[in-house]
C-alpha cells in the first residue's frame, strides 16, 4: 500500500547530503562509517515510534480485520492470537452487507471532493484579493487565518450555536430581514429551496463549515506562491495589452497549478479521512454519515472492532482507489 | 468602455468586496463567540438576533463558572485546561527533543536509507487516522491504558515527531556548515555540534516546532475521545467542550467563555509563531 502513495510535497533530498553514504563499488571510509553509525543512533527513536505506533498497528488492523472479536473478549486478546484463531472475511461481508453500505461510501467521496473544491476556490479567491499590498494587510491576513487556528472543538460549538434553530443569530436574522421559517441546519436532512429543488440541508452545511475551515490552509499556500511568480511576467504582459483576466489565465494560473494540484491531492485525504468535523457537527445524523463515523459506530456503539477494523481497510483502499484516477489522470492531462 | 477599462474598475470594486466578504466570513463567528461569552443564558434566548452584549449585561458568570470545580457549582474547566497542558506539553518536549536528533541526521549526515527516509517521513498523515485507531484502541484496552494520559501523549508523539522532524530538518539545513566545522575543528564532538550549534542557532525554529506540537496535541479530539472519555477528570479541553455539550447540558453562553478560554492560548501562540510558522510550511512548495 506505501508504496503507491504518492511522494509528499517536499520530501526531496536534504541540502548538501548525498542520498547514499558510499557506493558499492568503493568501500566506505571508517569515518564515513561512524557518520552513518551515529545518524543511525539519532534516528533510532524516530523509526522505533514510527514502527510501533504506525507500521505495526497498520499490519496488525489486518489481522484484527479477519478475527471475529467482540469488545469483551479483549481480556484474552493477544496480539499473536489471529495463529490460532479462526481467519474469514465475516467482517467484511458484515460491513459491506449494511443497508446503507455504499451510500455511506458515495457520500464520503462526495463530501471529501466538495469540501476540498470548495475551499481551494475560497482560497484562491482570498489570496488573488489580497494580493496587492493595502493599509492593514497583515490583520487582515491574521484574521483569515483564524478558521484554520481555531480549536475545532469551539469552532465545530461556534457554528451550531450561530445556526441552531431556537437560539442561532443566523435563523433569528434571516426571520426578521427576510421573513424565512427557522431552519434546522444540522438537524434536517433536505430543504425544499425555490429554484433550485430539494438539497441535503444537514450535509451541505457540513460541507460549508469543511469549506470554511480549511480555506486559510489553501490561502497561506497559494498566497505564498502568488508572491513568488516573477514581475516581469505581469510586465510583459501589460505591454501586449493583456487584460487583468487574461493576465489571471495565462500568467497567473499556470504558476499556481503545481501548488494548486498539491493542496487538491493533500485536502482531498485529509478530507476523506475526516472523523472529527462530522462526528462535532452532526454526529453522522441527518444523512451526514460517512465512512469514519461509521467505523466508530462499530467500535465504540457496537463494540465490534474486527468490523471497525474491516471498514478501516476498506476506507484506506477506496481513498486509494481514488487517488489513483486522480494521479494517473494528471499525468495524462501533463502528457497532453 | 473598452474591456481593459471594464476590467480595470470591475476588479477594483471586486477586490474591496472580496476582502469585506473574507473578513466577515472569519470574524463574524469570532465575534459570535466573543459576544456571547460575556452574555448570561437568559438574554441570549431572550434576544438570539443581538450580535453584541448590551453594556448593561455584561457578565462574568459565564467565565467563572466554567472554570471553578464542581464542588463549587462549576464545570471544572481549570482541571481540563491542566490536563491538556500536561499532555501537550509532555508531548512537545518528547517532540522536539527526539525530533532535533533525527531532524540533524536527516540534514547533515550521510547513510544508507537516507533517500527513503527522507521520502517517507510525512506518509503517516497519508494514512486515514482511523486505520491506527481501532489497532491501538484494542492494544491499549488489553493493557489495560484506557484511561490514561501516557497512551494518549504516546500517540501524540509518534503522530506529531514526522511533521517535527520534516520542519526541522529544512531549517537545519539552511544552517551554514561552515560554522559546524570550525566547531569540529575546536574539538567539538558530533552531540557537541547539536547541542553549541544548530540549537543556539535554530531557537526560533524549535520553538515554533514546539508551539505547533502544543497546538496540535491541545485541539486534538479523535483520540482523547477514545482513550479519555470515560473518566471525567481525564477530560481534555476539546473532550470538556464537547462533553458538556453533548451530555452534561451546559448552559450555551457558559461554554462559549469555555471556547473563548481554550483559543486564547491557541491565538497567542499562533501570533508568536506566525512569521516563521507560514514560512516554514511554505517555502519547500514556492520552488519550483
Amino acid at each position: 500500500m506505501t508504496t503507491t502513495t504518492q511522494a509528499p510535497p517536499g520530501s526531496g533530498r536534504p541540502g548538501g547530503a548525498t542520498p547514499r553514504g558510499g557506493r558499492r563499488d568503493r568501500k566506505p571510509s571508517p569515518s564515513r562509517r561512524r557518520e552513518a553509525r551515529f545518524a543511525y543512533l539519532l534516528l533510532l527513536p524516530a523509526i522505533l515510534a514510527t514502527a510501533v505506533l504506525v507500521v505495526l498497528p497498520v499490519l496488525w488492523n489486518v489481522t484484527i480485520s479477519l478475527q471475529s472479536l467482540r469488545l469483551i473478549e479483549l481480556r484474552n486478546f493477544t496480539p499473536f492470537g489471529f495463529l490460532q484463531a479462526e481467519l474469514g472475511f465475516d467482517n467484511f461481508r458484515l460491513v459491506t452487507g449494511q443497508r446503507e453500505f455504499w451510500s455511506t461510501v458515495g457520500r464520503t467521496v462526495v463530501y471529501a471532493l466538495a469540501g476540498t473544491v470548495l475551499s481551494l476556490l475560497l482560497g484562491l479567491w482570498a489570496a488573488l484579493a489580497m494580493r496587492r499590498p493595502f493599509r492593514g494587510r497583515t490583520a487582515v491576513k491574521a484574521l483569515l487565518l483564524v478558521p484554520y487556528v481555531l480549536p475545532v472543538v469551539a469552532a465545530a460549538f461556534v457554528w451550531r450555536t450561530m445556526l441552531s434553530p431556537q437560539y442561532g443569530i443566523v435563523n433569528a436574522w434571516g426571520q426578521d430581514w427576510f421573513g424565512w421559517t427557522r431552519v434546522d441546519f444540522f438537524g434536517q436532512q433536505s430543504i425544499d429551496l425555490p429554484l433550485v429543488g430539494t438539497v441535503p440541508l444537514a450535509f451541505s452545511t457540513v460541507i460549508a463549515f469543511e469549506a470554511w475551515r480549511y480555506f486559510p490552509f489553501a490561502f497561506i499556500f497559494i498566497y505564498a506562491r502568488l508572491q513568488a511568480v516573477p514581475k516581469h511576467l505581469y510586465e510583459a504582459a501589460t505591454i501586449d495589452g493583456a487584460t487583468i483576466s487574461q493576465q489571471f489565465r495565462h500568467v497567473t494560473f499556470p504558476a499556481l497549478r503545481g501548488v494548486l494540484a498539491v493542496l487538491f491531492l493533500l485536502r482531498f485525504i485529509w478530507n476523506f479521512n475526516d472523523f472529527t468535523n462530522i462526528y462535532l457537527l452532526t454526529g453522522g445524523g441527518a444523512g451526514t454519515r460517512v465512512i469514519s463515523i461509521e467505523i466508530y459506530e462499530w467500535l465504540i456503539g457496537r463494540s465490534n472492532p474486527g468490523a471497525a477494523a474491516a471498514l478501516s481497510l476498506i476506507l484506506a483502499a477506496v481513498m486509494l482507489v481514488v487517488l489513483t484516477v486522480y494521479v494517473r489522470w494528471q499525468a495524462r492531462r501533463d502528457q497532453t | 468602455m473598452s474591456r481593459h477599462a471594464f476590467e480595470e474598475r470591475f476588479f477594483r470594486i471586486a477586490r474591496w468586496v472580496s476582502i469585506v466578504f473574507f473578513v466577515c466570513l472569519t470574524g463574524f463567528p469570532l465575534l459570535v463567540m466573543l459576544g456571547l461569552s460575556f452574555r448570561p443564558v437568559s438574554s441570549l434566548l431572550n434576544e438570539p438576533g443581538r450580535l453584541l452584549p448590551r453594556l448593561s449585561e455584561i457578565d462574568l458568570g459565564g467565565y467563572t463558572r466554567i472554570l471553578s470545580g464542581r464542588e463549587d457549582g462549576g464545570f471544572g474547566f481549570a482541571g481540563f485546561i491542566g490536563n491538556s497542558a500536561y499532555i501537550a506539553g509532555v508531548t512537545a518536549v518528547l517532540s522536539l527533543t527526539f525530533g532535533i536528533f533525527a531532524a540533524y541526521a536527516a540534514a547533515r549526515l550521510r547513510y544508507r536509507g537516507a533517500s527513503f527516509v527522507n521520502a517517507s517521513i510525512l506518509m503517516v498523515y497519508l494514512f486515514p487516522p482511523l486505520v491506527f485507531a481501532v489497532p491501538l484502541f484494542v492494544m491499549f484496552t488489553r493493557l489495560g491504558m484506557r484511561p490514561s494520559f501516557t497512551a494518549v501523549i504516546i500517540i501524540y508523539f509518534a503522530y506529531t515527531l514526522p511533521l517535527a522532524l520534516y520542519m526541522l530538518r529544512n531549517y537545519f539545513s539552511s544552517v551554514p556548515v561552515d560554522i559546524e566545522e570550525a566547531a569540529r575543528i575546536d574539538g567539538a564532538s558530533r552531540l557537541g555540534v547539536i547541542r553549541h550549534v544548530i540549537v543556539p542557532l535554530s531557537a526560533p525554529a524549535i520553538a515554533t516546532v514546539g508551539i505547533y506540537v502544543f497546538m496540535s496535541a491541545w485541539d486534538e479530539f479523535l483520540f482523547a475521545l477514545l482513550f479519555l472519555v470515560e473518566d471525567r477528570d481525564s477530560w481534555t479541553v476539546a473532550l470538556g467542550i464537547n462533553q458538556l455539550e453533548a451530555n452534561v447540558g451546559t448552559p450555551t453562553t457558559v461554554l462559549m467563555a469555555g471556547c473563548v478560554v481554550i483559543t486564547i492560548p491557541v491565538v497567542v501562540a499562533f501570533s508568536l509563531a506566525q512569521r516563521f510558522l507560514t514560512e516554514g510550511l511554505t517555502s519547500g512548495s514556492v520552488k519550483d
